[in-house]
């Protein structure tokens, strides 16, 4: 059972990562980016992590791809519009993914596949997580919300510059 | 184990069948109090009192011409009201309606499923709730639709910052995000509305601008953008549309009851109870009985308050969200913290 979830989940993921490059319009690319990640919370909810599941959905489909849709409303692309570039880019463009794409085959080719082991299958339950990121991994906790404050910051004031003193 | 499946699928249809009556009504109750409010008389032609005037208008609906703009995004343009209806459907499955029911020589739960991270699924199902009218308003192609879809999702990211930290406060005094347990632990005790009232006005004026409810009903406001999203939309996927808020305004109201009001708790019930005589199931018939006053309480108040206050303007909701409920909602985390330190229940 656990199988057939995760093969439909694979396929879905792989098919609605491939529709986000192969559709024209950013609307629709946006739309199967929402599909892709809700297949990959599934992909998280299967390997008994169920917080980051839902954070992932919260996050990432519920205000990161808004925010998207709201800026490709607001600039109403479409198809006419679109600037075309250039051969030479393209080119590199096909030539840089596909040996990105060669490495990464190559990589997980040749890697043993080692059968996933949970010392702790209640370890995606929330109070036991926050019990880990707040005892063992603090510093890197800390850390990243100062790295996060920081970008927030920067954003603001990328935003603010244009007003007078 | 059998039973335990034929319980949950009958929920859930007791489920659905109860959110679309209790959605319809909902609309009957709405002209009728706007009536009341304005010194009218409302709906009374269809049956007694205007009863049937809900079957009337959905009939209407049905019947009505469906028109597709030639220029909009056919996929998408149906694809929105679907939506906006799921996603309005999706929450319901984790508040428990009530408290242990005996059938079939069994005991469960008056709950479709309790996940241990329910309350952050119903913040994700209420941040999913903006693509039906993004996608509905896009694909309409129409400047006014586009303006209310993309004046929706604003409001929507604006409010669920809010929102979320006023959730974290109650996980904090609660100890738990699982909505069962939320309800069970305010059976003997006060309710969280005791603990949490800075949280709860904070949740409840998120709760409207959620729902884009009057006086935060910017997305649709007739008097600017003529419908908003829905301008486009006729027949049934309009009146989907406006089903699904009510449905939304059910199922906050019941979110509400729940995590600040007790759910299905009332005070001295063990007493009464057991002065009456009442059996398990009798029991649990009492207590959603009172959930379900409570729900509709709330639902007329947000009702009281739409035919009250005049509609916000977009600037004074900006400014609302980010300078006054955002730093409130991090006030009321912090005084949690310090109440909760100070009488030793951090560990």
């Amino acid at each position: 059972m656990t199988q057939y979830v995760f093969y439909f989940l694979s396929f879905l993921a792989i098919l609605s990562a491939l529709m986000v490059v192969f559709s024209k319009n950013p609307i629709h690319s946006v739309l199967y980016l929402v599909l892709t990640f809700f297949a990959i919370a599934g992909h998280y909810v299967l390997l008994n992590a169920q917080f980051l599941a839902v954070v992932h959905i919260v996050v990432y489909a519920g205000a990161i791809m808004v925010l998207f849709l709201y800026v490709l409303m607001l600039l109403n692309l479409n198809v006419d519009a679109e600037p075309v570039k250039k051969n030479w880019v393209k080119f590199a463009g096909v030539l840089s993914g596909g040996l990105l794409m060669l490495t990464l085959v190559a990589t997980f080719h040749k890697a043993e596949t080692m059968p996933l082991i949970q010392d702790n299958p209640e370890i995606g339950v929330t109070a036991n997580l926050g019990k880990i990121l707040f005892n063992e991994f603090a510093l890197p906790f800390e850390i990243s919300s100062v790295l996060l404050l920081s970008a927030m910051i920067g954003a603001i004031m990328l935003s603010k510059k244009d007003t007078k003193k | 184990m059998e039973n335990y499946y034929l319980f949950k699928i009958i929920l859930v249809i007791a489920l659905f069948v109860v959110s679309l009556v209790v959605a319809m009504y909902s609309t009957f109750a709405e002209r009728k109090i706007s009536a009341l409010m304005q010194d009218r008389l409302g709906p009374n032609r269809a049956g007694p009192f205007g009863l049937l005037q809900p079957l009337a208008d959905g009939i209407k609906m049905f019947m009505k011409e469906e028109i597709i703009p030639n220029v909009s995004n056919k996929t998408l343009f149906i694809l929105g009201p679907c939506l906006a209806m799921t996603t309005a459907l999706m929450a319901g499955v984790l508040i428990p309606w009530g408290g242990k029911i005996e059938l079939w020589g069994e005991t469960f739960n008056l709950q479709v499923a309790d996940l241990n991270i329910g309350v952050l699924y119903i913040f994700g199902v209420t941040s999913l709730g903006v693509y039906g009218i993004m996608i509905g308003g896009w694909a309409s192609n129409n400047k006014y639709s586009l303006m209310g879809a993309i004046r929706a999702s604003a409001q929507m990211i604006s409010y669920e910052i809010a929102m979320g930290l006023a959730i974290i406060a109650l996980i904090m005094t609660t100890g738990t995000m699982s909505l069962g347990e939320i309800a069970a632990q305010q059976d003997a005790g006060w309710a969280n509305i005791v603990y949490q009232p800075l949280g709860f006005l904070i949740f409840l004026i998120c709760a409207f601008a959620e729902l884009n409810r009057a006086p935060f009903d910017m997305p649709e406001s007739e008097s600017e953008l003529i419908g908003g999203y829905h301008t486009e939309y006729s027949s049934m996927k309009l009146g989907l549309f406006l089903f699904a808020e009510y449905i939304n305004m059910f199922i906050s109201s019941a979110v509400i009851v729940t995590f600040y009001f007790g759910g299905y708790n009332f005070p001295f019930q063990n007493e009464i109870n057991e002065a009456l005589g009442l059996s398990t199931n009798m029991a649990t018939a009492l207590g959603t009985l009172v959930m379900f006053g409570k729900i509709f309480f709330f639902i007329f108040f947000f009702m009281w308050i739409r035919w009250t206050l005049p509609r916000f303007r977009y600037d004074q909701l900006m400014r609302l969200g980010w300078k006054s409920l955002i730093p409130l909602a991090i006030l009321n985390i912090l005084i949690t913290g310090v109440v909760m330190w100070m009488n030793g229940k951090l560990n």
